[in-house]
């Protein structure tokens, strides 16, 4: 095997992780805020899809505004899904939660069956242009644009937790949502916020992904079972460890689907989580996890 | 005299009465539905749903258990579902063997699969396993419908013969069905009598409260990974009968969505219920049968009932999370044949101990926890004596709960040793230092709330090594477990749901599940926090009775002076994580170091 084609299988390994990093931003985000893991996640990334499919080949409105209106869409998805899914559970143990979000979840993906069939829908890549080729590697225009994304993504979110206040007061309900509300912090407030920015996150990933992976309705969930695959390998509820996650297995994923077996490319990233869980339990940056008596 | 708790009662045994002919009516219907197939002229598509449903309900039999009992989620109930199936379809159909056969080694297979990925997820804890079997779930689909050498893929397997049960021959679809029903109607008794068992308790327990029970001397690991396994081996029943009985499986009979359907279906019914998992089976499958009725214009509701299962187990999350059968309970309290009776018990409390000789029942030695850059703990060393009431004060954040964290096994030190009647427990597992004889209560109330008292108590009395019940003449566990509930005073609210009790009450059960297992070492993590001036007063007698009477050795935290003082009979001062000061009480309080400590430096000088 040459060069070019392993730099080229790394270049889409790292085009692939980037969604699953994305996604698994917003499954961090959520889990730091309520201590929950939200397995609706991924339908995130399938409605803002089908949102953007409804704007730019039912409606026929230009890509850019589309773009725009799809993300605010999302952003009222997720302000309905933590008044709907999440906040009458609030103050439950995390498995009623969780369980609503699978349900959620379920419920999501067969409306939209529903609603647009089972017959995959296309959308076009953010720019017209087939891409770049580079020493006999082929970088595509729309993995290079989801590669950029996910660096703006991780650079804003690295600004907004660490250097404005309102990240501040996330990350204090987070910590202790007692303490934070004794503070004068909104705290229904701070985990509406966080759900409204992880479901743009997630919409953002399914925008994206839509022109590589078509938009179906099962393209959520099994981006969201890689995401939160990461999220654990990286280190439960750590953003580092949620992106070096993601890339990882996306990297793992397309080496192994190029030389080992292409049908069996979902199984990949469970395989490595099973040989993760089993030797290194707390992940690659998370730490040991014990309970508070 | 009129006991206010006797006339209580009067109306709930009336009840008991009125529902238990109830009860008995429901018995016989159910019993003898087996035989309407054989008396009345039944189409044989019903015969079919029955049969769909008798299988289906074996495997949420398994979801009660995993789910409803230990609390613990399980998403790959279709893929365990499949262990079974394939294994009887492959096996009859390829490799020669008999049903029986084929079926014993489904359940085996399905429940090595679920022991497997319990011992790898378990320990980890609730977001991991609900990961971890979507996970297998999937890579199970993926197997069945890749390796087409083995399973045939997407095509599936038909041709699948029925047994023969000596000379009756199953191949009668009503012979067949009625093999799944007994055998279904067989794993319900179990499923039902299995909370009432030292099994079904400490299961229980788990979901009411891990950590409490871990310290109380469960192993949870182990509970978990058995709940997982029985789970997994219904499931795996379940999948072999229903291969039998259909003669035809494809991979879609056993993928995510019928692991959805079969979550849908237990938490419908009710999931802490044995009849409740096998009533939402029931309904979830005669349901989109039903749906085959309405008028043409709604007929699209037919096709994303999914849909409606999602929205309905959020609904049911949050307005129903006992499903069906929580509701059925709430109208007629008695039906689901809860046996509970007041037990009146003539022996009172008394501790068995086994004296070691050793004089120093608990030794820590230069034990120090860091949390991060913080030193906790620093370096600290306490001897405790057989007999004696120790007591550990400090200010706040001075590392009292920490070093009791560390004596029962919740946090894991830096370094230092622990010893308990000189046998080293630094490294133990909590539920092992339980079963050395340490027992303990929480500072903020760990009780299995949705427990009786007798229960939370008997959980405390079924530790590993229990003295008590070793003993010429033995007791049984509920006899350690009401003894120690009188000895708290607690004897009339044996059967009251922990929840409902004051806080007070709370204090005293949690003192009550300690003592049950007759400990050597009792640790108390500010026992008297939140209680009024007469109960603490009370708790005083009780704390002095345990030591005097019964020679129980205790070490306490409290930041009650008067009542520390009262009790103790050395007390060790900590500050910053290390000792400042040890001695009775009267050289202690006194010390200049520790008024400096509470009170500050210009207090100490004026």
């Amino acid at each position: 095997m040459d060069l070019a084609n392993n730099l080229q299988v790394l270049f889409q390994g790292f085009a692939l992780g980037s969604i699953y990093a994305l996604v698994a931003l917003g499954f961090v985000l959520i889990i730091r805020a309520t201590n929950v893991v939200n397995f609706a996640q991924g339908d995130f990334a399938m409605v803002g899809a089908y949102i953007l499919v409804i704007f730019l080949n039912f409606l026929k409105i230009p890509y850019a505004w589309a773009f725009l209106i799809s993300l605010i869409c999302m952003a009222l998805f997720g302000l309905l899904f933590n008044y709907g899914v999440y906040f009458p559970l609030r103050n439950r143990s995390y498995l009623p939660v969780l369980i609503s979000t699978l349900g959620a979840s379920i419920f999501l993906q067969n409306s939209t069956l529903a609603i647009f069939g089972a017959q995959p829908k296309l959308l076009p890549k953010v720019f017209n242009v087939d891409g770049l080729l580079i020493a006999g590697v082929f970088l595509d225009s729309q993995y290079l644009v989801i590669l950029v994304v996910t660096v703006a993504c991780v650079l804003f979110q690295y600004f907004f937790f660490e250097h404005t206040l309102l990240g501040k007061k996330i990350q204090a309900v987070s910590q202790d949502k007692d303490m934070a509300r004794l503070l004068g912090i909104p705290v229904a407030l701070m985990i509406a916020i966080t759900f409204i920015y992880s479901a743009v996150l997630g919409g953002l990933a399914g925008v994206l992904v839509g022109p590589i992976l078509f938009v179906s309705i099962g393209m959520g969930s099994i981006i969201a079972l890689k995401a939160f695959a990461a999220t654990i390998i990286g280190g439960f509820g750590d953003v580092k460890g949620a992106i070096v996650g993601g890339i990882f297995i996306g990297v793992v994923e397309s080496f192994a689907a190029y030389y080992i077996s292409v049908p069996f490319k979902d199984a990949y990233a469970f395989a490595i989580l099973f040989v993760v869980l089993i030797f290194l339990p707390q992940g690659f940056f998370g730490e040991k996890i014990s309970q508070k008596a | 005299m009129a006991n206010p708790v006797n006339s209580n009662s009067n109306p709930a045994q009336l009840n008991t009465k009125h529902n238990s002919w109830l009860s008995a009516l429901l018995i016989v219907f159910a019993l003898s539905l087996p035989l309407v197939v054989w008396i009345l002229p039944v189409s044989s598509f019903v015969i079919t749903m029955l049969m769909q449903s008798s299988t289906y309900a074996i495997a949420i039999l398994g979801m009660v258990v995993v789910l409803g009992y230990t609390g613990q989620i399980n998403l790959a109930q279709a893929a365990f579902f499949g262990f079974g199936a394939y294994s009887v379809a492959l096996g009859t159909t390829q490799y020669g063997l008999s049903f029986w056969a084929a079926l014993l080694i489904g359940a085996l297979s399905a429940g090595c699969a679920g022991a497997i990925l319990g011992l790898t997820t378990l320990r980890l804890g609730g977001h991991y396993l609900a990961m971890i079997t979507i996970s297998f779930q999937q890579i199970f689909d993926l197997v069945a419908v890749n390796w087409i050498g083995f399973t045939h893929g997407p095509d599936g397997i038909s041709g699948i013969a029925r047994p023969f049960l000596g000379p009756i021959v199953l191949s009668d679809d009503r012979a067949y069905l009625t093999l799944c029903t007994l055998t279904l109607y067989c794993l319900i008794v179990l499923v039902w009598y299995l909370p009432k068992t030292r099994l079904g308790l400490a299961m229980r327990s788990i979901r009411e409260n891990e950590l409490a029970s871990e310290v109380g001397g469960i192993y949870t690991l182990k509970i978990k990974v058995i709940a997982f396994t029985l789970c997994a081996t219904f499931a795996g029943i379940g999948g072999g009968l229903f291969a039998g009985g259909f003669a035809y499986i494809s991979p879609d009979n056993f993928n995510f969505s019928r692991a959805i359907e079969f979550l849908s279906m237990a938490l419908l019914g009710g999931v802490q219920s044995a009849f409740g998992g096998v009533l939402g089976t029931t309904l979830l499958i005669l349901l989109p049968e039903w749906l085959k009725q309405v008028p043409p214009d709604l007929q699209f509701i037919k096709d994303v009932y999914l849909a409606f299962y999602g929205l309905a187990v959020v609904l049911i999350m949050i307005f129903m999370p006992e499903g069906i059968w929580g509701l059925i309970n709430k109208i007629w309290p008695n039906l689901g044949f809860k046996l509970i009776k007041q037990i009146r018990y003539h022996s009172t409390f008394k501790l068995v101990s086994i004296e070691s000789g050793e004089k120093v029942i608990l030794e820590i030695k230069n034990l120090t926890k860091n949390f991060g850059g913080l030193k906790a703990v620093d370096n600290l060393s306490i001897k405790v004596s057989r007999g004696t009431v120790h007591a550990l004060i400090g200010p706040n954040g001075s590392g009292k709960t920490t070093t009791l964290n560390l004596i029962s096994g919740i946090y894991q030190q830096s370094s230092g040793q622990i010893y308990a009647d000189a046998i080293e427990l630094s490294d133990a597992e909590p539920h092992e230092r339980a079963s050395q004889g340490v027992a303990r209560t929480f500072q903020n109330i760990r009780l299995f709330s949705h427990m009786t008292v007798l229960e939370n108590v008997m959980v405390g009395a079924q530790r590993f090594n229990n003295p008590a019940l070793h003993i010429s003449p033995p007791k049984t566990t509920q006899g350690c477990a009401l003894e120690a509930i009188s000895f708290v005073g607690l004897e009339s609210k044996q059967n009251e749901l922990v929840i409902n009790l004051p806080y007070g009450h709370q204090r005293l059960v949690e003192i009550a599940r300690a003592i049950a297992g007759h400990p050597k070492l009792l640790l108390l993590d500010e026992p008297a926090a939140g209680l009024n001036q007469t109960e603490k007063g009370e708790l005083v007698e009780l704390l002095k009775k345990l030591k005097v009477e019964h020679g129980l050795t205790i070490f306490l935290i409290d930041h009650d002076m008067k009542l520390v003082g009262g009790v103790s009979d050395v007390i060790t001062v900590l500050n910053f994580g290390s000792k400042i000061a040890e001695g009775s009480p009267d050289q202690v309080l006194n010390h200049p170091e520790v008024i400096k400590a509470y009170l500050g430096d210009s207090n100490a000088t004026s």
